[in-house]
């Protein structure tokens, strides 16, 4: 216990006070490194369901605030989605109030120890940062991600966590479908102007991705709990275990329950498969299935969990985003002996989190780039035996600005699995728009919205994943927010 | 947080199978033939539970389930009681498609006959000709008689051991009415998806529409998870959005019976072990003394 002590003690805690010895110039804060966050052993974690990274220490985090160069222009800000006074909080922890960079961040940002967490902070708030393109890598960014994290966690260990002030009750009622992201900032903005808000959330649990999907971990779910309790807290209303659309019909919420407008977002729908031969031999799953088996069913407490998950030795997982290492990584620690991704293009064109894949290489997931699948093939029982694998290499770019990849003709190889996982995105889910006929959606089956998130039907908004596809949590919080400002306005 | 329902009703049908009336308002309101709903013992631990509706009252507020305790998670929810709460989504899946075809049969195996009822009624009050068969390993595992002889225009019974009707598999007297002249306009099949694909090859080679209600693996039941999917007409289809009910001549049998069997050998161990707690809990319950009598719903 005090060797942990003595290390956190000493390395930040020293530097800060060198640091502070003399007059800090700008040369001075792009010479500090940035800050490593302290994370569980990779020999360790790799067998534990627990989080990977610590978080910073206070004395670590004003040593990475030191390194900001409060910008006038903030460039990280535009790159925010839900354009979080970045610089401003950060100077608040250089102070050492990091109570006050709570209040700063929670002006746009509810759940900041959840986008702390999963927030793609590289390609958003850091990329564009002073500091890292000085040094020539967003990498060397100021750890905004990393500090945000630090600010709620201190707020919430310390017991600060404030219920935002809600207005005297307007009499307006509005529906939230969809406890993810997106409906629980919609939910927190609507309520906080004083209207009735009701989520209704088909699971048994609310908190969308953030519970079915995403690994306890990455994201404790205690994390995902004290968030909906401050929503509870507010006076929004929870429904669980009701599916808009079945349990009751869309439209009749606003014409007969009274609802004066309704939020969907109903999240990531029906799961995408390669549409090669022997996908549906035993052992072959989304990665949709597998991860809410583990996380929301919690198959991970074998013995209690009623919930059963499938015994792997040798597991493939399709894909690179994030999705495709939680379920990596999540097969090493049900007890996997070899997992292996297998990705058509290379590292650099990885969706993925760089910290998240930097964690799953740590733990000993193995990447296999430029190979794709071209079929499953089975035993006798009909059980996953081995894929075919097929080599690619990169050609030149397509639509999307990465080099497309070409298959190499002749590279078919039989590797033995008995897992694979595929985790390669979603279809929309069709609920909603199968049981609201009146509902544009696009020939995806994603709900077309204007630019104030509006339906085709009035006083109806959507946003997140049913509108965006495959997107983030914090692109679902940003549409749940806008909507609101719409909602708001019309129930004005 | 809302979103727990209460048992108001139980009832043991036999050793195996169990009915429980759960108060849902808005489930029974919606509910139509051919709907399912996921059932969960307890929010924290319980396996997912997808269960055919048996029966609904609008006017109680409540839906009828009929279960039968194959395994782990089923045996645990036969041990609820009036009075304690469970976790009820629904109703989920496409209902069936009711239409007047003429004379339409209705083929049910064991717990399937209970979700096959309201679709028999259904069918019935569609103005159709409705027969039914009613098929079971033994007669201890035959339910819903009285309700199905009641709609039936015509009612044959079977059990594989002959204990009770005829001795004989549900396809015995399926072939004999799809001979009849004229055949059968529509079949509707529920049960163990074993006797549903001899149900689908017995009425292909008389080309009789059937339709075949599948209970696949399902975690969420809303389109999310697809664990349920199956091959059908070589396309993949998800039962809980696209079904649960299909052509059954177009439906991977072999393909389907495979995927159910993924969990089997965890399946099987989690059962044991259900049996011994499921005998202690008794043991105590009996102890204690403590178990309120069950008492009939007023009608």
């Amino acid at each position: 216990m005090s060797h942990r002590e003595e290390y956190t003690m000493d390395n930040a805690e020293i530097d800060l006070a060198r640091l502070r010895s003399a007059p800090i110039t700008p040369k001075v804060r792009m010479q500090i490194p940035p800050q490593d966050m302290p994370a569980q052993d990779p020999s360790v974690r790799r067998n534990n369901m627990d989080e990977v990274a610590l978080g910073y220490t206070p004395a670590q985090a004003m040593l990475e605030a030191e390194r900001c160069l409060q910008c006038k222009n903030a460039p990280c800000i535009a790159g925010c989605p839900v354009r979080i006074d970045i610089s401003g909080f950060i100077g608040k922890i250089k102070e050492g109030d990091f109570l006050g960079a709570g209040k700063i961040i929670k002006k746009t940002n509810l759940l900041p120890s959840i986008c702390g967490r999963v927030c793609p902070q590289e390609t958003q708030c850091q990329a564009p940062c002073t500091v890292g393109k000085a040094l020539h890598g967003v990498e060397k960014a100021v750890q905004i991600g990393r500090l945000e994290r630090f600010v709620a966690d201190y707020e919430r260990t310390h017991g600060a966590v404030e219920v935002p002030n809600v207005a005297s009750p307007t009499g307006k009622k509005v529906a939230i479908v969809g406890g993810g992201p997106a409906g629980l900032t919609c939910a927190a903005d609507v309520r906080r102007e004083g209207h009735e808000v009701t989520i209704f959330e088909a699971f048994h649990k609310s908190g969308g991705v953030m519970v079915y999907g995403i690994p306890e971990f990455r994201l404790p779910k205690v994390l995902v709990q004290s968030e909906a309790e401050v929503l509870e807290s507010m006076g929004v209303d929870f429904e669980l275990n009701f599916l808009v659309g079945r349990t009751r019909p869309l439209l009749s919420l606003l014409r007969e329950d009274g609802y004066d407008a309704a939020f969907i977002g109903t999240g990531a729908g029906l799961p995408k498969f390669m549409d090669i031969p022997g996908e549906n031999f035993v052992g072959v799953f989304s990665a949709n299935e597998y991860l809410t088996r583990a996380n929301l069913l919690k198959a991970y407490m074998k013995g209690k969990a009623g919930t059963p998950i499938y015994p792997s030795r040798r597991v493939a997982v399709l894909g690179g985003g994030n999705v495709a290492m939680d379920s990596a990584r999540m097969a090493l620690r049900l007890g996997a002996d070899e997992v292996r991704v297998l990705y058509r293009r290379t590292r650099e064109e990885m969706p993925a989190r760089a910290e998240e894949v930097g964690h799953a290489i740590e733990e000993g997931i193995i990447f296999d780039f430029l190979k794709s699948p071209t079929r499953v093939l089975g035993d006798d029982k009909g059980k996953v035996a081995a894929l075919e694998v097929l080599s690619y290499e990169l050609g030149e770019p397509d639509d999307s600005g990465r080099r497309r990849p070409v298959p190499v003709r002749g590279s078919e190889e039989i590797v033995p699995f008995d897992t694979v996982i595929v985790a390669i995105g979603n279809e929309s889910n069709p609920l909603i728009s199968q049981t609201t006929p009146e509902l544009q959606v696009d020939r995806h089956g994603h709900i077309i919205v204007n630019e104030r998130q509006k339906t085709s039907i009035d006083r109806v908004y959507a946003g997140g994943d049913i509108v965006l596809g495959s997107a983030t949590v914090i692109l679902a919080m940003g549409e749940g927010r806008l909507a609101a400002q719409a909602i708001n306005e019309i129930l004005q | 947080m809302h979103g727990t329902h209460t048992i108001v009703y139980k009832h043991q049908l036999s050793e195996e199978v169990f009915r429980i009336d759960v108060e849902a308002p808005l489930v029974a309101r919606e509910r139509k033939a051919g709907q399912f709903v996921i059932v969960m013992y307890d929010e924290n631990f319980s396996e997912r539970i997808p269960l055919t509706i048996a029966d609904a009252d609008p006017v109680r507020g409540t839906v009828t389930l009929i279960f039968q305790t194959v395994g782990a998670s089923t045996h645990r929810l036969a041990l609820k009681n009036p009075g304690d709460s469970v976790v009820l989504l629904g109703p989920l899946g496409n209902p069936t498609h009711i239409e007047r075809y003429g004379w339409a049969v209705c083929v049910g195996g064991g717990i399937g006959l209970a979700p096959l009822h309201p679709i028999a009624k259904a069918l019935k009050e569609a103005g159709n000709r409705v027969t039914v068969i009613s098929g079971a390993r033994t007669k201890d595992l035959l339910i819903m008689q009285d309700e199905l002889a009641a709609i039936a225009d015509e009612h044959i019974v079977v059990t594989d051991d002959g204990s009770f009707g005829r001795k004989a598999l549900v396809t015995e007297p399926l072939g004999e009415l799809c001979g009849r002249s004229p055949p059968p306009d529509i079949i509707v099949t529920i049960g163990p998806p074993i006797m549903m694909k001899f149900c689908a090859e017995t009425t292909r080679p008389f080309g009789i529409k059937t339709l075949a209600s599948l209970n696949t693996i399902m975690i969420d039941g809303t389109g999310m998870c697809g664990g349920c999917r199956v091959s059908v007409g070589g396309k993949t289809k998800f039962v809980c959005v696209d079904g649960p009910e299909f052509d059954a001549h177009l439906v991977d049998w072999n393909g389907m019976l495979m995927r159910l069997g993924t969990y089997k050998e965890i399946e099987k161990e989690a059962h044991d072990r259900c049996h011994l707690e499921m005998q202690i809990e008794s043991l105590e319950a009996r102890d204690e003394g403590a178990r309120a009598p069950e008492k009939e719903p007023a009608k």
